[in-house]
């Protein structure tokens, strides 16, 4: 009996590691002929053979970048109020209740959000700036929620020892609190990282260009994103273009680990030191 | 309280004349005045008056759950970190009610320490951890706070131990020395009042022994006030011990003359093990 689960639990992790596997070959190998210098070197184009990923590589790192400059201070700021600061009465579980719901609201919802308050009232245009900033509404949930859950699992008896000799309360959480949440204060930013890096339904809404031929040098500048870039490629009728998009797909998943690991690594450092 | 010339026993404490087992404190150290300490509605301490003596060690005894940690704690004001606990009455440091409006506890909290039942060593270095309350309160310099840390170290009788290591994790330590490093982490911010709340229930017979022998040791600088459910600990490191049952002070005196003659027939039967 004992082997007959363990076999069928066994089984489910073959099955779905089977299913990534065979997704990311296939993919790889579609990309395989396009992963040339020219690809990550060259602008949008029509013409597959000189179509590349240029201006979409350095959107995605400005506009994943500023979501992270936004959402990670702002997001730990109100995880840490709810934690540590806000009296446990109704209107805080309903703040919180409100932040847990907002993880699920679908993500082009955002991006109407993002069109009708930063693009149009603020007058941000469909900059990067408008984009990043939809995004770090998007994130910021995410980003709550996880540092949320890193400071709570500081054990109680480290703030009562910090207290137990004068500390503030300020000084407890800045000092004690969140240095033993280290590890989960990354692990909100790898979440708003790679949720920011893969979105594309919301920066559509917010115009972001397809065919753009130069790199976005200021935050006002018009921008456009990998996976965004790589829909626009699929949409193309030549049959090359979806080499061209399986390439950006590599491109953007090595973007994606690189920083993930980076993040994963400074974790595991952290995470040496332990009560 | 009327005051009682007797100068051989000193200021600190007086035995009064008209009964040889009970005991009268002058200028004590923390005195509490019908200090009622309740969690929502459960009443945790009730109506609880004590003098304790200064530069004395002070043993509160009494079955789980009779209030000896909450009551504890109310002296530093730890329980205000419980959102629900309510304290009401007086409780007096150096004679001033600490829970009169105005009154920061935080600064109380640098004069009133206090060591928990499990070590709490922050997962930082064992240099680290000492500095901590000397990084908080004083702008030092490097040697300074150097110096606080041994001075710190060696006064809870563990330089020896870790001198060559102080940049180790304070995890690395035995639960016995990272109990002795919390009491440096305490000593190192200089409190006039030490509280112990069980320090040894999570250690050995030998860290237990090296623990009490420094609280013989600190007692000349300090008052120490130590929550144990251990009897035979109590006797070993008290001067004074106060039993307490169902939030209430049933009876306090001289360790010896508790333990040897008891009033009440509450102390009495804990004493002897006939419940607790």
């Amino acid at each position: 009996m004992e082997w007959a689960f363990a076999g069928l639990f066994g089984a489910c992790i073959v099955v779905a590691i089977a299913v990534l596997a065979i997704l990311l070959g296939s993919v790889v190998v579609e990309a395989l002929p396009y992963l040339t210098p020219s690809v990550v070197l060259n602008f949008a184009s029509h013409r597959p053979e000189t179509a590349g990923y240029a201006a979409a590589i350095v959107g995605t790192a400005w506009v994943v970048g500023l979501t992270l400059l936004f959402s990670l201070p702002l997001g730990m700021a109100a995880a840490i109020y709810l934690e540590e600061y806000a009296p446990r009465t109704r209107l805080t579980r309903l703040l919180e209740a409100g932040v847990s719901n907002l993880a699920g609201v679908p993500s082009v919802v955002f991006g109407l959000l993002g069109l009708a308050l930063f693009s149009r009232l603020l007058g941000l245009g469909f900059s990067i700036l408008a984009a990043a900033l939809t995004l770090t509404v998007l994130v910021f949930p995410y980003v709550v929620i996880t540092t949320q859950e890193a400071i709570r699992a500081v054990p109680r008896s480290i703030r009562e020892g910090a207290l137990a000799v004068g500390a503030t309360k300020w000084q407890t959480i800045r000092r004690q609190v969140l240095p033993a949440a280290g590890p989960g204060l990354l692990t909100a930013s790898i979440l708003a990282a790679s949720r920011a890096m893969g979105e594309s339904a919301p920066l559509i809404v917010l115009s972001s260009v397809i065919f753009m031929t130069f790199l976005p040098l200021d935050p006002m500048d018009p921008f456009v994103v990998l996976p965004v870039q790589i829909y626009g490629y699929i949409g193309l009728p030549q049959e090359e273009f979806r080499g061209v998009a399986a390439a950006g797909i590599v491109i953007l998943l090595a973007m994606l680990l690189s920083f993930n690991s980076v993040a994963v690594l400074a974790r595991n450092r952290m995470q040496r030191r332990r009560w | 309280m009327t005051a009682v010339p007797e100068p051989e026993v000193g200021p600190v404490a007086v035995e009064a004349p008209q009964s040889e087992v009970t005991v009268q404190v002058e200028d004590p150290a923390i005195e509490s005045r019908g200090l009622t300490v309740s969690y929502g509605k459960k009443v945790a301490v009730r109506e609880m008056s004590l003098r304790i003596p200064r530069r004395r060690v002070t043993a509160i005894i009494g079955p789980s759950g009779c209030g000896k940690s909450t009551y504890l704690r109310a002296i530093n004001r730890m329980n205000d970190t419980i959102p629900s606990c309510r304290t009401q009455g007086e409780l007096l440091v150096d004679g001033e009610d600490v829970y009169a409006t105005g009154v920061d506890p935080v600064l109380l909290r640098r004069k009133v320490g206090l060591i928990f039942q499990k070590p709490n060593p922050f997962p930082k270095s064992i240099h680290e951890n000492v500095a901590f309350g000397v990084k908080l309160h004083y702008f030092a310099t490097k040697e300074e706070t150097e110096s606080v840390v041994r001075a710190a170290l060696v006064q809870a009788n563990l330089w020896d131990e870790v001198k060559d290591r102080l940049g180790d994790g304070a995890l690395s330590l035995s639960g016995g020395q990272q109990q002795r490093l919390c009491i440096a982490r305490a000593l190192a911010v200089e409190p006039d009042v030490l509280l112990m709340d069980e320090p040894c229930s999570a250690l050995d017979p030998i860290a237990t022994a090296k623990i009490e022998d420094l609280i013989f040791e600190l007692k000349k600088d300090m008052t120490i006030v130590i929550v144990t459910h251990n009897m035979q600990q109590a006797a070993r490191v008290a001067d004074y011990t106060a039993f307490m049952y169902l939030g209430r002070l049933v009876e306090f005196n001289r360790t010896r003359d508790l333990f040897e003659k008891p009033r009440e027939a509450l102390t009495e039967n804990y004493i002897t093990g006939r419940f607790g």
